[in-house]
């Protein structure tokens, strides 16, 4: 809302106040300010002039060399402009004058005549056909006869530029301060100012005709309009709106059109009650209905857009059509014309959330709709009506028919609350006085007697203790409140164990040089495609969203490795080497049922690439992670289901019970091509969620060994298939509880061993609790190992 | 014999003492005077010709400088131990300026750092965190937060939709609700997490984002106790001389509600660059939960009150940290990421 203090000045005033002092009060008090803008700031000497005398210009065909009058002194001024005639009272900038943009004026010849200064046209001035309906643009402005007596007087001063702006940010709750009346009851009370609003009044024409000889109104759909008043004025005559009129249009951002609409603008800008004037003669018959348009009717807007309405939307209809949506804009089929001789004026108050669907269904948001969505007054409407009325009669641009037509279904009863001094202090931690608030709230408009508070009909925001209390603290200054420390039942606090745990694998990923990430939950459902996932894969099934910004953010991710690739390719790309990367990310799985939400399971992706980095690296990555959970007997089981990474070189992660955790290796190099990716990235998906499950964070001491241990080392030759987990699970079990620990220390392959053959080579630690172990016991165990090796896998002690 | 002890003394000292000896010159020294067959050994034999009378005497002299020399052979070594160290550790020298051989240590996302700081302040302050989806139904987005359908409220978080009762949370305040709905005072809860609205991505918006949601219920809560906790908070995380200030401002779900500004942390409130010579930068809504909040929720707004907060993570962390474009988070580069 942009606020004219000039407007103001009509309803209170602010003297003695600086703009800035005015602003930081009035956000202080709860009318936020965004800023303000001093009019005509960037015009400077550019004052009101006659033209006397008119001579050519010796050296050229289109200069003029006009004597000016300036007030004080006869200047002389050579234009080019050919629309300037002697007599003519015209905008002269004087040196030094300053112009918008930026634009400085000096003394200077025109080819070798002397020249003083310019002679302005609107734009130079930064003024429209809109503001200067009398003007033309490409010539110097004109100012009419009524500026004889103003020759020599500041253009600004003239042409009421002079004025200030303040642009409030109006919060949803105050659709009564989208107006000049709404701020000045503000101003009045954040300054402790008198405020005057006069009740408008129409002069009884008394020529014997009334409304009732031109239209009645009927209300079918009472829901959504709660009250409809109108008026009709006879023999308008259409014209511009007087310069003053049109200065307060253009400093609330309100483009001037003709005195009606106009005046309808000037009223809603006011009042805040929005307005709206149809051609009388346009209408087919004279009754108004204001009903749920039907589905499927057209309507064509005043902005001559074609609208299919339904039956969600209120519509001001005549015999035959809509004639205006209610609330957002009239039809083009009555619209105001040069040539419109009667008008009628309504002013209306519909349902809030109608207006807003139908504004919203029909793109147009307009400033109509903007304040009704709000929820308005109906009490408003009358004066509203009567103030548009009172300014044709200003401004005779008619006569005002005697007689108002005002259907009103259902006046509201005022809603009373109560005024709990003890509770609302209680309540704020503040200790004032019931004078105070029963002062705030009567400026406020509210009437208080004892402890009842009867709250005017614009506040309809004003609906509980809550609301009492922010009225009387807005005013008192929330910054007047103690700043105190809650008195009430401790509490625990603290995060969860699974938080904890979050917060802790974080810390050992960046210990272990992994650097975290942050990707978007939504994604492309190409990426699935990109990572190569099965085309009847459970997990292409994504939630959708139904209005999403673009297809790249369109479906709700079920895997995060694709964002983890999208983040490594973009690594390459910066050429950033050698790089670690984590992401601790939610995927969303939906549920069949319709309308249930879905599944929000948090994974933890994790890539690496570049010096140093292959499978074991990250192998050993996530065992540092499982180690840490306290999961010990994992299973790693080599996985090519997956074709997002290499098949021989995968993965997949399994508790001792049987719980996948999740998988991990190198991305395969199609997947990788997909990214443009050309050297080895290894990846690992895994389930927060289940590692957490599988996790045992009990620590509990086991005293020290106090026997030695014997430690015997084997080295066995095997077909490169064996796998070393399964050679180390039969010696494991082989060893029984004397094994301490069984540590693989080379592969080896070569020429001698024969081709598909390798040597692997264990350390197995055995101990004993309770004694030292003999060298018999130490060489059953060996040769049980090397048995069973023998027995179940075929493979032998390396010669 | 005495004057033959003096000799061997003086001879023996002499050579001991010579910076040409070594540790192999010392060992022959030391052979040559007190070994078996050394000098002082070959005197101390001849003593039975001496006198009884003489004899303890001389006996005494000898020990004497057999007692010296090996003193001075003693401390020779020492000090030849301590100069051959002394050598070695000068040609061991280290060039202290080459480059250290660093492990390398990951980096916390900007947004994970600023998030857990705020989680630790709050924790510190009896918090805990609570958790709700970011898949949400409309219900707790909107109804139950006070924000009838068709509320004008609506418009200015534009948001996601699923279906007509599903949707992307617009703001992390459903878990609020989530949580008085379950959990009966007292409440002491906030709620970090992703957000979403349907902005276009540009220097200072994004589709996605992060908010923290603080809720108190309690009996008595006033909202000075409001401002006190938020005092604290902003000078916890801002620093000591932080001032706050409350500007009133309208929520659907909360009444008082008020805009927070903190005293502009780079200038201390004089007008900089980054406050937008405001003096004040606002970091946070807040408010007195509104009654109809409460008793959407189970909660008798006669009984209770309580108050709450909401920040964005990536506001805090731009002005923290002088981020001028929202989009870095998102682009993962690890030159930013290890920035922090």
């Amino acid at each position: 809302m942009n606020l004219s203090l000039k407007w103001l000045h009509d309803f209170t005033n602010t003297d003695g106040i600086s703009t800035k002092e005015y602003c930081d009060r009035m956000t202080d008090t709860g009318s936020k300010v965004e800023g303000y803008e001093v009019l005509g700031e960037d015009i400077s000497n550019v004052i009101v002039a006659k033209v006397l005398k008119m001579e050519r210009h010796p050296d050229s065909d289109h200069l003029w060399i006009c004597q000016v009058d300036i007030g004080e002194t006869v200047t002389q001024i050579v234009t080019g402009a050919q629309n300037v005639h002697e007599g003519d009272i015209v905008p002269a900038a004087i040196p030094v004058a300053h112009l918008p943009g930026d634009v400085t004026i000096k003394a200077g010849k025109l080819r070798g005549v002397e020249s003083n200064g310019m002679l302005c046209s609107i734009a130079e001035l930064n003024l429209t056909l809109h503001d200067m309906p009398e003007a033309i643009e490409d010539g110097i402005l004109i100012l009419g006869k009524d500026f004889e007596d103003k020759v020599g007087m500041d253009i600004k001063e003239a042409l009421l530029l002079d004025d200030t702006v303040v642009e409030f940010e109006i919060t949803s709750n105050r659709p009564d301060c989208l107006s000049v009346i709404g701020l000045a009851r503000e101003t009045a009370i954040s300054f402790d100012k008198p405020l005057n609003i006069p009740t408008p009044t129409v002069k009884e024409l008394g020529d014997g005709d009334k409304i009732e000889n031109y239209l009645s109104v009927k209300i079918s759909d009472p829901d959504l309009c709660y009250r409809y008043a109108a008026k009709v004025v006879k023999n308008v005559k259409i014209e511009p709106s007087p310069l003053w009129l049109r200065m307060r249009l253009r400093a609330a951002g309100v483009r001037p059109i003709n005195n009606i609409v106009d005046i309808t603008n000037y009223v809603m800008l006011e009042y805040g009650q929005p307005m709206h004037a149809f051609d009388y003669a346009m209408l087919s018959g004279s009754a108004i209905n204001v009903r749920r348009a039907t589905d499927g009717e057209l309507f064509k807007s005043l902005d001559d857009k074609d609208h299919v309405l339904d039956s969600t939307m209120l519509a001001i209809c005549d015999e035959k059509k809509p004639c205006a949506l209610a609330g957002v804009m009239g039809g083009a089929n009555s619209e105001i014309k040069d040539s419109t001789t009667t008008v009628v004026f309504e002013s209306a108050c519909f349902s809030g959330p109608s207006v807003r669907v139908t504004a919203k269904k029909n793109g147009m948001r307009t400033e109509s709709s903007a304040r009704f969505e709000k929820g308005l007054d109906p009490e408003n409407c009358m004066a509203g009506l009567l103030r548009a009325c009172e300014m044709v009669q200003l401004l005779g641009a008619g006569d005002v028919v005697d007689g108002t037509i005002d259907v009103y279904p259902t006046k509201p009863e005022p809603t009373v609350l109560p005024l709990d001094v003890d509770k609302i202090n209680k309540f704020l931690g503040t200790d004032i006085s019931y004078d105070y608030m029963k002062s705030v709230l009567e400026r406020l408009e509210c009437k208080v007697e004892g402890d009842k508070i009867t709250v005017p009909s614009f506040r309809a925001d004003l609906t509980c203790m809550n609301d009492i209390a922010e009225e009387i603290i807005r005013i008192y200054g929330y910054n007047n409140i103690k700043s105190t420390c809650i008195y009430a039942e401790t509490t625990q606090g603290g995060r969860t164990p699974k938080q904890q745990f979050e917060v802790d694998t974080e810390h050992l990923l960046y210990g272990m040089g992994f650097d975290q990430i942050q990707t978007f939950s939504f994604i492309s459902p190409k990426y699935y495609d990109k990572i190569r996932m099965d085309e009847d894969s459970k997990l292409r099934k994504s939630i959708v969203i139904s209005n999403p910004l673009g297809e790249d953010t369109s479906v709700m991710r079920t895997t995060a490795l694709p964002s983890m690739m999208e983040v490594v390719a973009r690594n390459i790309n910066f050429s950033n080497e050698d790089v670690r990367l984590f992401e601790m990310a939610t995927v969303y799985i939906p549920n069949e049922e319709y309308n249930a939400l879905p599944d929000e399971n948090k994974v933890l992706t994790l890539a690496a690439y570049g010096k140093g980095e292959d499978f074991y690296a990250l192998k050993g990555v996530i065992e540092n992670v499982l180690e840490s959970a306290g999961i010990e007997k994992a299973k790693f089981e080599s996985y090519s289901g997956d074709k997002a990474y290499h098949p021989g070189r995968c993965a997949k992660i399994v508790t001792a019970d049987g719980k996948e955790l999740g998988v991990f290796g190198q991305i395969h190099p199609l997947t990788a091509q997909n990214y443009d990716i050309s050297i080895p990235v290894y990846a690992a998906e895994l389930s927060f969620d289940a590692i957490f499950d599988a996790a045992d964070m009990t620590i509990d001491y086991k005293p020290l060994p106090k026997f030695p241990a014997v430690s015997r080392d084997f080295s066995f030759v095997c077909d490169e298939e064996v796998e070393v987990g399964t050679i180390e699970e039969i010696m494991a079990k082989a060893a029984g509880k004397l094994l301490e620990d069984i540590k693989l220390f080379d592969i080896f392959r070569g020429e001698k061993l024969g081709a598909g053959k390798k040597s692997v080579a264990f350390r197995v630690i055995l101990r004993a609790p309770d004694r030292t172990l003999t060298v018999e016991e130490a060489d059953k165990v060996s040769n049980k190992i090397i048995k069973d090796l023998s027995f179940k896998l075929g493979i032998n002690i390396r010669g | 014999m005495k004057e033959t002890l003096n000799r061997i003394k003086a001879e023996a000292l002499e050579a001991i003492a010579s910076p040409e000896t070594d540790d192999a010159a010392l060992e022959a020294l030391r052979i040559k005077y007190l070994g078996k067959k050394g000098e002082l050994t070959a005197v101390l034999r001849g003593m039975g010709q001496l006198s009884p009378e003489e004899r303890p005497v001389v006996g005494q002299i000898a020990n004497e400088v057999r007692a010296e020399i090996e003193s001075a052979i003693t401390k020779k070594k020492a000090a030849l131990a301590s100069e051959a160290l002394d050598a070695k550790l000068i040609a061991e020298k280290l060039d202290v300026t080459v480059p250290g051989k660093k492990t390398k240590v990951g980096h916390r996302h900007p947004l994970t750092l600023v998030q857990r700081d705020m989680e630790d302040i709050f924790i510190g302050m009896g918090f805990s965190i609570a958790e709700g989806p970011e898949v949400e139904y409309d219900y707790y987005n909107f109804q139950a937060l006070n924000i009838p359908e068709n509320h004008p409220a609506r418009d200015t978080q534009d948001t996601f939709y699923i279906t007509d009762k599903i949707l992307l949370r617009s703001q992390t305040s459903p878990v609020q609700a989530r949580t008085m709905e379950v959990q009966k005072p007292p409440i002491r809860i906030i709620s970090p997490g992703r957000v979403y609205r349907s902005d276009a991505m540009d220097a200072t918006h994004s589709p996605l984002f992060h908010q923290m949601e603080g809720l108190v219920v309690d009996k008595g809560i006033t909202m000075g106790d409001l401002k006190g906790m938020l005092e604290t908070f902003a000078k916890t995380e801002f620093g000591e001389d932080t001032k706050v200030r409350f500007r009133p401002h309208h929520f659907p779900f909360t009444e008082p509600s008020a805009e927070v500004d903190i005293s502009c942390f780079m200038c201390g409130g004089k007008g900089c660059r980054l406050c937008k010579g405001e003096g004040w930068i606002e970091i946070l809504g807040a408010g007195m939960v509104h009654p109809n909040v409460l008793r959407n929720c189970g909660i008798d707004p006669e009984e209770y009150s309580g108050f709450a907060f909401g920040m964005g993570v990536e506001r805090i962390a731009m002005l923290k940290y002088h981020v001028g474009d929202i989009r870095h988070f998102y682009d993962n580069d690890v030159r930013f990421i290890e920035q922090f």
